[in-house]
């Protein structure tokens, strides 16, 4: 907040950073195939003829919770350094969420 | 102002305000239509506080009773105490972090006229066939059924000003985090900077339900939908529900900053050291944090039943504990302190006695099996409003009077100030006290009159004498505004002679580019701490430079003008063939002036050394 | 270093996107819209799932919702979510024209997401099931239908921001904005993960 200005770009190693680059991308591309896995799966969960609802819904809400942690965590980079803020103003909006469908799955028909 | 308008013509003054992305100018033309809407819903207080002053009263016929009443309370909340708070906010807060801006000055500019235009299309509706009817909180089982076009103006208009609000919460939230001076850490921000940011994260949280409840009220009245309609299986709990996950909320956004306003002035003419910093720090986040927890206590004779009723009785009582600590904060900061009584620091000594009132009655109103008999009744039409004037009003006017020379360069008249402030105070007890008792007599809310023989007579009387010493207080308010715009001295950078905080240290109004070069922050209360070393400056972080300028925009006007055209289309969608057609023609305008501003780079302008140091010279001068 | 400076690759900073003042307000504040944006959709699922029994004699879910063309729908736009990562790499590694084209395969498969969409909204209206049938049309059109309106503007604002840029390439002016539609996108994509699970395949289960 104190720079204005931009900091002297050092003259970092192209090589190193391109290498790192590559190596996030190989994560990305990992939990891309877990998210797929992970949809195929509720998919299949909703299908399959044996599971009642009260295994099923709870089942795949907790397939989507994990699978959106991935696309947070990984593909909207929430993982790295600097997103403290962005995890706050996410788990404050998160929490009202929470609250909001708490109120209306429980005390609207009354 | 007056001297800006000499030097460069009306015209040109006019576009500069139409363009301009500055937060000080923005602050002014938040001051000025939150103002108006302000006098407006103050009307409309006096033709209800008319109707009302004796029995079977024929001033007003009960339909436009309930348009009055619905307008004053929609427009007092979102027109005025909003844009009221936002102009302290634009005038003050990047100021008192030692920024030279907010973060997205053009999307502050675009804040502002989403509000105006919203607020422009409310009133429309007096002109176009009946102002909306069912109340500020619009119930759906009600607004569904009134007949004219009121109740869309009330959604269409809410929605694009509500958008504006938004915008406004986004810019200072980031404005706070990334725009501080150096060794401005958090825990250094003055207490208005804290309210400040704490209100915008209730904003970022609390406006996207009432967007919600909208967009259904606008479906259900005006595309067919059914959200709200139980013959076609919908539920008009939902929309209490939204409103009041917005609505609650939305009390702490307009009290936080009150309560902000208030610090400031407490330490200042205490000429102490805000009492408990800390803790004042902690139970601002607390209060914000409880807020959302609170929503239903709005709602406790819907018959929810009673473990959700109990559940949200005991989470409001938890609000008094913050705000009590608040309060005693206050009352340390003055004790011992060497206070003088100037205008603010009257309003803030009446505010205490004042708000802890509509606290006590707030915490009864929180027990839940009491509140059935309270429920609907005059008993909290006086509680809510000892809570919004005795806190918001009275920190709104306060602040207009405390930082009034920053805004402008002149000092307010300091008699007549006075004057204002006994009037003002005098007329809101007189107005809103004997509500209380006439509620519990059992006096309903939203009834256009009452019968004689009922015991109510005197009650209302002194009540409708009250408003008029309220009116009396406004009209010396402006009267005091023309005076000193006409003839008020001119005064530097301190004009309280005891300000502790940034925006004391530079020149009344500040240069456009607020600081020269961006201070050193060395401890809580910056400039205090300046002062007493002897230094007649700040210590300056930067050397003196080019300083980098956004650039003015008519882009911002121009989206909100769409989404007003946009509005009035939809509104008569069903009544025109044209309706849908003007409808479309508005959101391209705006989603065209959306596409030029990203399209269009823009990269602002430099402000050269030279004419940094020969505006600084004349500052210096003034 | 100035914001339109042209950059090597070995100029280019490694978070483009936060290099400049403009950047860090710009990625924050798209951050806490986000937040913003969790509630307003948190306040339609809500809704959605108050009233999605209240089919007042119109179709239910189960009669409705049809499992291969939501499955086909999800693999698009999740891939999308993936190649617009790969935009981002690139974009990290100052290759412009890579990234242009995984951008541009992004918006394909967004487009081939929104046709479908419109089609399967084109299909329901047939059997019977409009906005206005029920409180439970209303919900589910409202719900899914401001996710498509998010999509559509998605796609729209990628596709302004390759256009304008085409000639000019990356620079620090530019880098944020990529970045952010990008963060957009994914988000999109967060919220149709939920309305996969909570409309389609928990109103395939009643």
């Amino acid at each position: 907040m104190a720079n204005h200005t931009n900091s002297g770009n050092p003259n970092v190693d192209l090589a190193y950073r391109r290498k790192k680059n590559a190596e996030e991308m190989k994560f990305q591309v990992i939990s891309f195939i877990l998210m797929i896995f992970l949809t195929i799966v509720a998919f299949f969960a909703v299908g399959y003829e044996g599971f009642s609802h009260w295994f099923s819904v709870p089942f795949i809400l907790l397939l989507a919770t994990v699978q959106v942690a991935f696309q947070l965590y990984y593909f909207m980079h929430m993982s790295h350094k600097g997103h403290e803020f962005p995890a706050l103003f996410l788990y404050s909006g998160v929490f009202v969420a929470f609250l909001t469908v708490l109120a209306f799955v429980t005390i609207v028909w009354v | 102002m007056s001297t800006l308008a000499r030097k460069k013509g009306v015209g040109a003054v006019i576009w500069d305000y139409l363009t301009t992305v500055d937060h000080k100018k923005i602050a002014i033309l938040y001051l000025i239509a939150g103002g108006i809407f302000f006098l407006l819903g103050g009307l409309e207080a006096l033709v209800i506080r008319i109707q009302l002053a004796v029995p079977n009263n024929d001033f007003i016929s009960a339909g436009f009773y309930n348009e009055v009443l619905t307008m004053h309370g929609t427009t007092m909340i979102f027109l005025a105490a909003m844009p009221l708070v936002f102009a302290m906010m634009n005038a003050v807060v990047p100021i008192q972090i030692g920024a030279r801006d907010v973060a997205f000055p053009f999307l502050n500019a675009l804040g502002f006229w989403l509000f105006f235009f919203g607020g422009v299309f409310l009133n429309l509706s007096w002109f176009l066939g009946g102002a909306p009817d069912a109340g500020w909180t619009s119930y759906a089982s009600l607004s569904l059924a009134s007949p004219t076009h009121g109740i869309d103006f009330y959604v269409l208009g809410l929605q694009i000003s509500g958008l504006g609000t938004l915008i406004g919460g986004i810019n200072f939230l980031v404005t706070i985090i990334n725009m501080r001076a150096p060794g401005m850490t958090y825990m250094r921000m003055p207490m208005f900077t804290w309210a400040t940011f704490v209100t915008s994260a209730l904003i970022l949280f609390a406006f996207p339900p009432l967007t919600v409840g909208l967009i259904f009220m606008m479906m259900d009245r005006l595309f067919g939908g059914n959200f709200f309609d139980p013959a076609l299986g919908g539920n008009t709990i939902i929309w209490e529900h939204l409103f009041w996950i917005f609505g609650h909320p939305e009390v702490y956004i307009l009290v936080l900053p009150a309560f902000g306003i208030f610090s400031e002035i407490f330490a200042t003419f205490s000429r102490k050291r805000l009492f408990g910093y800390s803790s004042m720090v902690f139970a601002t986040v607390l209060i914000g944090f409880l807020g959302f927890m609170v929503w239903a206590h709005h709602m406790f004779t819907v018959g929810l039943g009673p473990i959700a009723n109990a559940i949200f009785a005991v989470a409001t009582m938890a609000i008094a504990v913050p705000t009590g600590v608040k309060i005693f904060n206050w009352l340390f900061t003055m004790w011992g302190g060497n206070i003088r009584f100037t205008t603010p620091m009257m309003y803030a000594v009446a505010f205490i006695p004042s708000f802890v009132i509509g606290g006590v009655t707030g915490v009864m109103n929180a027990t839940a099996a009491a509140d059935y008999q309270y429920h609907d009744s005059y008993f909290v039409v006086a509680h809510f409003h000892y809570v919004i004037v005795g806190g918001v009003v009275f920190a709104l006017l306060a602040g207009a009077h405390y930082w009034w020379p920053k805004m402008f360069g002149k000092m307010l008249d300091e008699k007549l100030g006075k004057v204002t402030f006994w009037l003002f105070f005098i007329g809101f007890h007189l107005t809103f006290f004997i509500q209380h008792f006439l509620g519990l007599m059992g006096m309903p809310r939203r009834v256009f009159t009452f019968l004689p023989g009922q015991g109510f007579e005197t009650g209302n009387l002194i009540s409708t004498v009250g408003a008029f010493f309220m009116a009396a207080a406004t009209v010396v308010l402006l009267a005091n505004v023309v005076i000193t715009t006409v003839k008020g001295k001119r005064v530097g950078a301190d004009p309280w002679g005891d300000g502790r905080t940034l925006e004391w240290a530079v020149s009344s109004p500040a240069p456009e580019y607020n600081f020269a070069q961006i201070p050193l922050v060395r401890g809580l209360d910056a400039y205090w701490i300046e002062k007493m070393e002897g230094k007649k400056g700040l210590t300056p972080a930067e050397p003196l430079g080019d300083i980098h300028m956004p650039n003015p925009s008519f882009l911002p006007f121009v989206i909100s003008l769409g989404l007003f055209i946009a509005a009035l289309g939809f509104l008569y969608n069903q009544d025109y063939a044209w309706g849908k057609w003007v409808g479309i023609v508005g959101l391209l305008v705006t989603l065209g002036a959306m596409f030029l501003r990203s399209v269009i780079d823009d990269h602002g302008f430099h402000i050269h050394k030279e004419e940094i140091m020969e505006a600084e010279k004349k500052g210096a001068g003034a | 270093m100035h914001i339109e400076e042209k950059l090597t690759p070995e100029t280019f900073p490694a978070e483009p996107e936060k290099a400049t003042l403009e950047g860090k307000n710009k990625f924050l504040g798209f951050w806490f819209f986000l937040g913003g944006e969790t509630v307003l959709f948190a306040s339609l699922f809500a809704t959605y799932l108050a009233l999605k029994d209240s089919v007042a004699g119109g179709p239910t879910s189960e009669e409705l919702f049809k499992m291969p063309l939501v499955f086909v729908a999800t693999m698009l736009l999740l891939t999308s979510s993936l190649t617009s990562v790969y935009a981002m790499y690139h974009m990290k590694n100052f290759d412009f024209k890579k990234m242009q084209l995984w951008l541009g395969v992004t918006v394909l498969l967004g487009a081939a997401f929104l046709a479908l969409e419109i089609y399967e909204f084109n299909e329901y209206v047939h059997e019977g099931f409009k906005f206005s049938t029920s409180a439970f049309s209303s919900a589910f059109y409202t719900l899914v239908g401001t996710h498509g309106a998010h999509v559509t503007f998605g796609l729209l604002w990628i596709l302004t921001l390759m256009i304008r840029n085409a000639k000019r390439g990356l620079n620090l002016y530019n880098a944020p904005k990529f970045y952010v539609a990008s963060l957009y996108w994914h988000f999109i994509d967060v919220v149709w993960v939920f309305i996969f699970t909570v409309v389609y395949l928990m109103g395939m289960v009643g």
